[in-house]
């Protein structure tokens, strides 16, 4: 029983050992199976979910694996060395915490996202511009100033006059959401795309100071991962017209275009 | 040599009380403990340690969580040792589950303990719409909302520290005063509650660093505001946002201070 024992768990080491000193695993048709692992700012969830599986069914055998969070928290991880194949970030200062560090060399900016007012359905404090949300009794969600969603809407707000009063100021951008929709506070600054994948959970009001405060998403190749040729295959993919049009119907601009 | 030959058994019993792979196994566990805070301690902006506190207002956040933190402690002990009393010696049934119940933010990751919070005690949620509309009372995004926060999640840990010192007590002291004519809350202020002293001071403390380090729970429903709501955990992982050095030194500063505090309350309370 135990030399049985031995000989199964010396047998699964094997394997493992296998699969993982030499990268790639063969799938059955003989192609080499590869992973790509993205980390990607969480406004870009929803659009790097499907961009991932078109993706895959383009290029048979590859696998993506996706990660995302805080722009701020994957260039941290990034450069404490997490084995990543492609960065997207929300904003270039994030970006180039990782080109400084060495570990990516020229991003490429392939998507624009603009700020819009998230307010409950309903919009119970009748929340209709920018200036609305400096009115007392009008409960606020921001992000910190440290994210790319706080440092845009500090700019806009500071573009239109207005001295707002938030409740808090969260760590990213989807935390503020989740406030707005369970109704804890009465309007929040988020991007146009998180509106609308939200669906019909908020409502968006958009504000004309918001123009002045657009964020420009880069994406680059990092040398940390173990397939940049893979990583460079998806980041040409999300810039070819295919991707941006994925990117575009959930509500990005495109930065691509001329 | 001689020694062993001529009391074979008290050898065997000196072999049996060196017991090596429990010593080696503990060094181990205590370096795999120690070694992050060394790491703290050895990366350490030293240098500029006086620039990063005064660029940074550690004093507000660290009042707040010495503050909320305490007041948690205060209404988990209020709480907490009826719950454990009752768990422990109340002869009732389904014990078992409202054991499981009451411990349960144990296991529960502190996140999704906020957005229950929010659930209930938010503008929209069961209790939170009643007492918003009938007393004006709103918590989230408020210090008291930080004190529910730090309340929930660590009011178990002493659940559980007391409730294992309570059976560890012999029931039968209990039986004796009340054979005195002891009435049932006089054995237990003056019976139960001495002998279990040391019992709740160790779930106190416990109760009180959890409520210090809550971070999950706290953002999810009380949000994070200077001055109002952003406790140190919250405040060193917005640092790490823009300034991995500024969240280094402010973890030190709420290390010193916890283990000030903690060595203090030794010398003067926790003597056992």
């Amino acid at each position: 029983m135990r030399r049985l024992l031995l000989a199964g768990v010396v047998g699964s080491l094997m394997v493992t050992g296998c699969s993982s000193s030499s990268g790639h695993v063969s799938s059955t048709d003989g192609k080499p199976t590869r992973t790509v692992v993205v980390f990607a700012a969480a406004s870009l969830k929803s659009a790097f979910t499907t961009l991932a599986q078109k993706f895959e069914s383009a290029h048979p055998g590859v696998h993506i694996v996706s990660s995302f969070g805080g722009s701020d928290t994957l260039a941290a991880q990034i450069v404490q060395g997490a084995p990543v194949d492609v960065f997207a970030s929300a904003n270039q200062t994030t970006m180039a915490t990782v080109t400084k560090a060495g570990d990516a060399r020229t991003p490429t900016d392939f998507a624009k996202n603009q700020l819009e007012i998230a307010v409950p359905r309903g919009n119970p404090r009748h929340v209709a511009s920018l200036a609305d949300l400096a009115k007392p009794g009008v409960k606020l969600a921001l992000c910190a100033t440290a994210v790319p969603c706080g440092s845009a809407a500090a700019k806009a707000l500071q573009a239109g006059h207005v001295a707002a009063h938030p409740v808090t100021l969260e760590q990213d951008v989807t935390s503020v959401l989740t406030k707005v929709e369970l109704g804890e506070v009465d309007a929040g600054i988020v991007y146009q795309t998180d509106v609308k994948t939200a669906g019909g959970k908020v409502e968006g009001i958009t504000f004309p100071e918001a123009s002045q405060a657009t964020n420009t998403y880069p994406i680059v190749v990092v040398s940390t991962g173990k397939n940049p040729a893979g990583g460079s295959d998806f980041v040409q993919f999300v810039l070819s017209p295919t991707g941006q049009q994925v990117l575009t119907s959930v509500g990005f601009e495109s930065a691509t275009a001329p | 040599m001689t020694i062993t030959q001529a009391t074979p058994q008290r050898a065997a019993v000196r072999r049996r009380r060196q017991p090596y792979l429990l010593v080696v196994l503990a060094a181990i566990g205590v370096l795999f403990l120690l070694l992050p805070l060394i790491g703290l301690l050895v990366r350490a902006p030293w240098r500029s340690v006086p620039h990063i506190l005064a660029a940074n207002d550690v004093t507000t956040a660290l009042r707040l969580s010495l503050e909320t933190a305490t007041i948690a402690t205060v209404l988990a002990l209020i709480f907490g040792v009826p719950i454990a009393w009752c768990l422990a010696r109340l002869d009732i049934r389904g014990r078992a589950v409202l054991r499981a119940l009451c411990t349960l933010p144990l296991v529960l990751p502190p996140v999704a303990g906020g957005i229950a919070l929010l659930l209930a005690y938010g503008r929209n949620g069961v209790i939170g719409e009643w007492l918003l509309r009938a007393l004006g009372l709103s918590l989230p995004f408020t210090t008291p909302g930080v004190v529910v926060a730090e309340t929930f999640v660590a009011m178990p840990f002493l659940i559980v520290s007391v409730e294992g010192a309570l059976r560890g007590l012999d029931a039968r002291y209990d039986s004796a005063a009340a054979t005195l004519g002891a009435s049932r809350s006089y054995t237990f202020r003056h019976v139960t509650l001495p002998m279990l002293a040391p019992g709740i001071a160790a779930g106190a403390v416990l109760c009180w660093a959890r409520a210090l380090g809550e971070f999950g729970a706290t953002i999810t429903f009380a949000g994070s505001y200077p001055g109002t709501t952003q406790t140190m955990p919250l405040r060193v992982y917005l640092a790490l946002q823009d300034d991995p050095n500024a969240a280094i030194v402010l973890s030190l500063v709420l290390l010193a201070v916890s283990v000030a505090v903690l060595v203090g309350l030794r010398d003067r309370w926790l003597t056992t």
